[in-house]
């Protein structure tokens, strides 16, 4: 009884009201991607996703009430053997897992099934934050820093053995965590050019633009550098050399590196005018939905082309698409900020911990969140590639509920506690 | 090292924020583009037309059925290089027509769209499209929409059948259910207008998906979303088939209707309108050169005569006087009147007859004597206001017959008659004075009294009734076990006594047996009532002939009225043609070859 009033004084309930709002519009939103007027199938039918949903639901309200009762110490103690043990279990999905729209990524008997992967994001986040809160962590060792690219890399490269490309990419977030506990930006700038000169050239139609383009700004540079340093001009020298290296392989990469329906949704990134019934079907019918919602929207259950299959994957990867259909600008607005606050109010949460592990698994949360909710809105908009991540709290699934939830819900549990921590250091 | 980096992450989560919210705003609210493309999405969607009900006789003969039909239609952004050349030879068109063609689907600008189906070549044949079919996939774009078209068994009832054509943009505008679309046919009169909503069905929408070339891959999700058409409700009539040619032979080459009651039912055994078209002329790639062609004809054979032609009843409206006489009790059946030709003329070889005589021997003295003494009973001492007392009695229970108003048959377009009311000769006499004098002609059924056919045959089938008449109507079933309209199974009493009837039915039953109608009305086996009448032309044309019969007298199963246009007295064509129509539906045959032929020749000198 005292435990219950102490946690429930200190949690975050701002936190978990985003959360059962969010994942009540969710499951309202995923009743009305698939509704049928004439069967005018309850909500609540086991038999629809709607009803499931509610279900993974309950469960995970279980879940997040289970994680706030368990031992506070359980979760920093228990990382390193968690991780062991999911990769184990990432390592057999390939083995004896089945197969799933193309994906070899569930374990499971019979109809029920789970995603190991979904529950590796949070496990993996208490292992980087574990390392990172751990006595004599520094960041700028490089042996650290390998250490913490292994941390991702392995499970990352498990679940790329499922080729689930789409979840292997979340723990590129990770990398943005690693920079908010010090790590150089250099890496994340490199990162983000590279991926700039890579969307960059596919735009533009022939390279050659871009190479003189290149050699104009050095000039540039060089020309306006007032102390012209040698080592300054051969830094930007060989800078511009491998950009226009990057250039060079990009044509390269998209051609004989990605796979065909790989290359496509890049293609239909750029230009999904050009075949809109191939490989622009997915963003073009995905924009089509959200575009006819109009500033209003159609009206809850009133959308169209989510309900009648235009739109692939409405009730789980493209679920925005209802929302932006029936709800109109207004409902994708209210959406949108709702994400944004919780975002903001975890990386607040994440500020005020009081040591390294917390605070770092905060951001892990953050980041992992923060990758979803851009990476699938921008999709469903054709601002990225379709790249085959959920929505969290809207997207159908019972793995992926859960997984969101024990990531929120542990930050939640460490933050009820904050105060004992400091205690215990 | 790490300081302001919190700020980085929240001003990267609000950048993407904004981001995605002024997209939103694009694809949103500024670019409506998206609004079209959802509904006409890349998935086809391909109307199934219905089957139109079929129309069946009473004995379950089909009279109209259905048949294919096919419609070019074009999606024109899907046009990829056109062969103009190759798809002229096809579709037999010149360069100049095609274009034209191109250049009318472009003119609707309202309903034209690119991404849209529209009729091209409307109206191809089972034929017309074997020569194509095999040509059609060289024009992506174009493609072939299947419904069906009217047909008809026989070349009858073409206008108590009406048409179906394609729906005007006037009644499309029109149209706030919403249910029909530009391109659908509609029934535009006779039963196909009446019974639109039973004989339409609901049309089937398939969802077809097809890949960027336009070739369909087959069902949308399996058909899950596809829905069946509904075929319309078949409609039973209660028209005798054989009675209907029968009497469309017997109205060759003449003016006139025949219009033939069952009396117990109201149900119309037979509607003829002379003359009349081949209804097979106006369906089909040819319907609109055709429905010039009829409607331009001098001959009218659209004008639906049996409801449409207002007459004047002549003789046989005697039948109606005496019944309101007897009724308003200014004569008995005893009442013998003095054949006075001084004021109004009178033909034959009599001269003091009672009621039954008067009828027999078609008196007009008699009868102008018998109105004056129901509009002038003395009620008022002023002889103008007298007759306007009389005048109005006389129109409630004349009106109470079903004249002066439409019956409300079930087509459309029936026409009223008139029988004058008080203020309809106060604005025929400019509000000056009027009284019986003036007005006398009423009496034998001339002067303005009008009165359509149809008015005419319900008439008889309520003397045949005694007394009382079911609304004429041509549909008995809606659906093949199914019921008439309700309003169909109402009794209408008129407001005279069912023991004045018999009186009338005697007097008619004279009639045929040794008056006017003895020679060309009377049947061996049967008794036959009726009733002449001559309505006067001369001397600008020759008179109308007219006449109404019901036979046997006891239990009728017929009720008939013919009027033949310039045909002389009604003793002649009338009674020839009524008498044959009733031996052709009670025995099933004629008997009398030298009536039938003296009809079908069609000379009638008296």
């Amino acid at each position: 009884m005292a435990r219950d009033n102490e946690i429930s004084g200190s949690i975050d309930w701002t936190t978990l009201l985003l959360f059962f709002v969010l994942v009540t519009l969710g499951w309202l939103n995923i009743f009305a991607a698939v509704y049928d007027e004439n069967t005018n199938q309850s909500i609540f039918s086991l038999t629809s996703n709607s009803g499931r949903q509610l279900l993974f639901i309950s469960a995970s309200l279980l879940i997040g009430f289970a994680i706030t009762i368990i031992d506070l110490r359980f979760y920093e103690t228990f990382a390193y053997i968690l991780y062991g043990l999911i990769l184990f279990v990432l390592l057999l999905v390939p083995l004896i897992g089945k197969e799933v729209g193309g994906n070899k990524a569930w374990l499971g008997v019979g109809s029920f099934g789970v995603q190991p992967s979904e529950f590796a994001k949070c496990i993996t986040a208490l292992a980087v934050a574990k390392f990172i809160g751990s006595a004599g962590f520094r960041i700028d060792s490089l042996r650290n820093q390998a250490i913490l690219f292994m941390l991702i890399g392995l499970p990352m490269a498990f679940i790329l053995l499922q080729k689930d490309t789409g979840t292997a990419l979340v723990f590129t977030s990770f990398v943005l965590v690693f920079f908010r506990e010090g790590m150089s930006p250099f890496l994340l700038i490199v990162g983000i050019c590279a991926a700039a000169i890579f969307i960059l050239t596919l735009l533009v139609p022939n390279p050659i633009y871009l190479y003189v383009s290149i050699a104009l700004i050095l000039g540039a540079l060089i020309f306006f550098e007032k102390r012209k340093k040698f080592k300054k001009i051969f830094l930007l020298t060989s800078g511009a050399i491998l950009i226009s290296g990057v250039i060079a392989s990009v044509d390269y990469v998209v051609k004989d590196v990605l796979k065909p329906h790989q290359q496509n949704r890049i293609k239909a990134l750029i230009n999904p005018d050009a075949d809109p019934l191939g490989f622009g079907w997915n963003v073009t019918q995905s924009k089509i939905a959200i575009g006819s919602g109009g500033f209003w929207g159609k009206g809850f259950l009133k959308g169209t082309q989510t309900k009648f299959d235009f739109v692939p994957e409405q009730s789980t990867d493209f679920i925005f698409c209802t929302i932006g259909e029936e709800h109109g600008w207004l409902g994708s607005i209210l959406v949108i900020g709702l994400f944004s606050f919780l975002l903001l109010r975890i990386i607040y949460i994440a500020e005020r911990q009081k040591n390294r592990f917390a605070r770092s698994y905060g951001y892990s949360v953050a980041c992992i969140f923060f990758f979803h909710f851009a990476v699938n809105i921008g999709m469903t908009i054709g601002l990225f590639p379709v790249i085959g991540i959920p929505l969290p709290f809207f997207s159908y699934g019972g793995s992926a509920l859960w997984g969101f939830t024990i990531l929120l819900f542990i930050l939640l549990k460490l933050d009820a506690q904050r105060g004992q921590v400091l205690q215990r250091i | 090292m790490n300081e302001g980096r919190k700020e980085i992450f929240q001003i990267a989560i609000v950048f993407v924020a904004l981001v995605f919210i002024t997209k939103l705003f694009f694809v949103q609210v500024l670019d409506d583009r998206y609004l079209q493309l959802a509904d006409s999405n890349s998935i086809l969607r391909q109307v199934e037309y219905p089957f139109r009900g079929l129309i069946y006789d009473r004995n379950h003969k089909l009279i109209v059925y259905n048949t294919p039909e096919y419609d070019l239609q074009v999606i024109v952004k899907d046009i990829k290089r056109l062969d103009s050349a190759k798809f002229c030879i096809y579709f037999n068109l010149t360069r100049v027509e095609l274009r034209e063609k191109f250049k009318e689907l472009k003119s609707h600008k309202k309903e034209y769209s690119p991404v849209k189906p529209m009729n091209f070549i409307e109206r191809l044949s089972n034929e017309d499209l074997a020569k194509i079919e095999d040509h059609l996939d060289e024009f992506p774009g174009f493609f072939v929409q299947a419904r069906t078209t009217r047909a008809y068994t026989t070349s009858s009832l073409a206008n108590a059948l009406g048409y179906v054509s394609e729906i005007s943009r006037d009644a499309l505008k029109k149209d706030a259910s919403g249910i029909y679309k530009q391109g659908d046919y509609i029934g535009q009169s006779g039963l196909e207008l009446y019974y639109e909503k039973q004989l339409r069905g609901k049309r089937g929408l398939r969802f077809k998906l097809r890949d960027v070339k336009g070739i369909e891959k087959g069902a949308y999700n399996n058909g899950k979303y596809d829905t069946l058409s509904i075929p319309g409700e078949d409609l039973v009539s209660s028209i005798d088939l054989d009675l209907q040619m029968y009497g469309e032979k017997l109205m060759k080459g003449k003016a006139g209707s025949i219009v033939a009651i069952e009396p117990a039912t109201g149900e119309i055994l037979s509607l003829v309108s002379g003359p009349s078209y081949d209804p097979n002329l106006l369906t089909g790639k040819n319907y609109s050169l055709n429905f010039k062609s009829i409607s331009s004809d001098t001959m009218k054979p659209l004008f639906n005569r049996p409801l449409m032609a207002q007459y004047r009843p002549g003789s046989i409206f005697k039948i109606v006087q005496a019944l309101t006489a007897l009724e308003e009790g200014v004569i008995t059946p005893e009442t013998r009147i003095r054949c006075d030709r001084t004021i109004i003329n009178c033909h034959g070889d009599h001269s003091n007859e009672d009621l039954r005589g008067a009828i027999a021997n078609s008196c007009n003295p008699y009868f102008f004597n018998v109105l004056r003494r129901m509009l002038n009973q003395n009620k008022a001492n002023d002889p103008f206001k007298d007759t306007r007392i009389g005048l109005a009695e006389w129109n409630k229970h004349i009106n109470s017959f079903g004249f002066g108003s439409h019956l409300g048959i079930d087509l459309p377009n029936e026409k009223d008659g008139l029988i004058p009311t008080p203020k309809y000769y106060d604005a025929a006499y400019k509000n000056r004075p009027w009284k019986f004098s003036n007005i006398y002609s009423i009496a034998i059924g001339e002067g303005e009294n009008l009165v359509v056919p149809l008015q005419m045959a319900n008439f008889v089938a309520t003397v045949a009734n005694r007394g009382f008449y079911y609304t004429p109507h041509l549909i008995k079933a809606i659906g093949k076990e199914g019921k008439p309209l309700p309003q169909f199974s109402e009794k209408h009493f008129t407001t005279v006594d069912s023991s004045y009837f018999r009186i009338a039915v005697d007097a008619m039953q004279k009639v045929v047996e040794a008056g006017t109608g003895q020679w060309y009305a009377k049947l061996p086996d049967v008794i036959v009532c009726g009733k002449t009448g001559t309505v006067q032309n001369e001397p600008v044309a020759r008179d109308h002939s007219v006449f109404i019969a019901f036979a046997p007298k006891d239990n009728p199963k017929i009720a008939i009225s013919v009027y033949v246009e310039n045909a002389g007295q009604g003793a002649g064509a009338g009674a020839s043609i009524a008498s044959l129509m009733i031996e052709k539906y009670l025995f099933g045959k004629t008997r009398r070859p030298y009536i039938e032929d003296y009809v079908l020749a069609g000379k009638f000198i008296n």
